[in-house]
């Protein structure tokens, strides 16, 4: 599936170098417990979306979130084991402010032996006045990704995601 | 369409964002095809390798604004109200297309859907449907 992500082990939780573009956006670790997950998109000028106003790209929130929502499926599985997003769905209340990053937690409310569900939200300074909030189902261990990919299952099943 | 073109180009060369995904896109007539090219730093998962599904959904989110815009010529973007992504096959370390159609258009609020393929157009990695609102053409 498009966005496959591999169980980080224990030491990785909360790092981000296993995902090249969690990387490269910039991604904070903020906090994680059990089902949860709370992450930070610093604010940066390549990331805004309308030159006019300065506020950052909606992209970049729906990137945040759509991360954010995996990472609490991982916090709500105790197994390894790869998950992909099935479907996304993004309410966006009102723009970032100018130059402010963009926090966003995520609970993984239910999970079933095949789909997890998520809820989430984005905000810039008050939780209660959020930027963003999302709906997202996720597919546990997923083979579709494996297509093609020359590695054995257990290989995609966590252990190598630092690899 | 060249002014229309050239009128893209500016559109997606003015956003920080676009640039930094690397995205493009071609005009044939009205119909515009966005692109994005492979890059390292759009992968989410390294293990298979695998687009992150996020870039996936802000690429399709600006190519339904690129899209709005040349039709519309707006000054000002557009703003995303909802967008709801289906996410069918794995984003594999290949250049993605997409293309908007506009299913409705008024006066405030623009129905758009995006599919986004890689090798096969017959074969959708993503699919997006969102609402946009418009911003008038003075402020």
């Amino acid at each position: 599936m498009t966005n496959t992500i591999d169980f980080p082990t224990p030491s990785e939780r909360g790092r981000f170098d296993w995902s090249p573009h969690a990387q490269a956006l910039g991604f904070e670790f903020v906090s994680s417990q059990k089902a949860w997950a709370t992450l930070k998109l610093p604010f940066r000028e390549d990331l805004v979306g309308d030159p006019d106003s300065g506020v950052i790209a909606g992209g970049a929130v729906t990137a945040l979130l759509d991360h954010v929502c995996g990472h609490a499926v991982m916090m709500a599985i105790d197994f390894m084991t790869p998950i992909a997003t099935l479907d996304l769905r993004i309410d966006y209340m009102r723009a970032a402010e100018p130059g402010l990053g963009v926090f966003a937690e995520a609970h993984c409310y239910k999970v079933t032996r095949s789909i997890a569900f998520v809820r989430a939200s984005a905000w810039d300074k008050d939780k209660n006045d959020p930027v963003a909030t999302a709906q997202a189902a996720f597919i546990i261990n997923s083979d579709s990704g494996r297509r093609g990919s020359g590695h054995p299952p257990e290989a995609a099943s966590g252990q190598g995601a630092s690899t | 369409m060249s002014d229309t073109s050239d009128q893209l180009d500016a559109l997606l060369s003015r956003i920080p964002y676009a640039r930094y995904l690397g995205m493009r896109a071609e005009l044939a007539g009205d119909e515009m095809t966005a692109i994005l090219p492979f890059a390292p730093h759009l992968i989410g998962n390294p293990t298979l390798p695998a687009i992150h599904g996020g870039v996936l959904g802000a690429f399709m989110e600006m190519t339904a604004l690129a899209q709005i815009s040349i039709m519309q010529g707006l000054t000002r973007q557009p703003r995303p109200i909802d967008i709801s992504l289906e996410y069918l096959r794995s984003a594999r370390p290949l250049t993605t297309y997409a293309r908007a159609e506009i299913r409705k258009i008024g006066r405030r609020i623009a129905n758009v859907h995006v599919e986004a393929w890689q090798e096969t157009r017959a074969n959708p990695i993503t699919l997006l449907r969102g609402h946009f609102l418009l911003s008038p053409k003075e402020d």
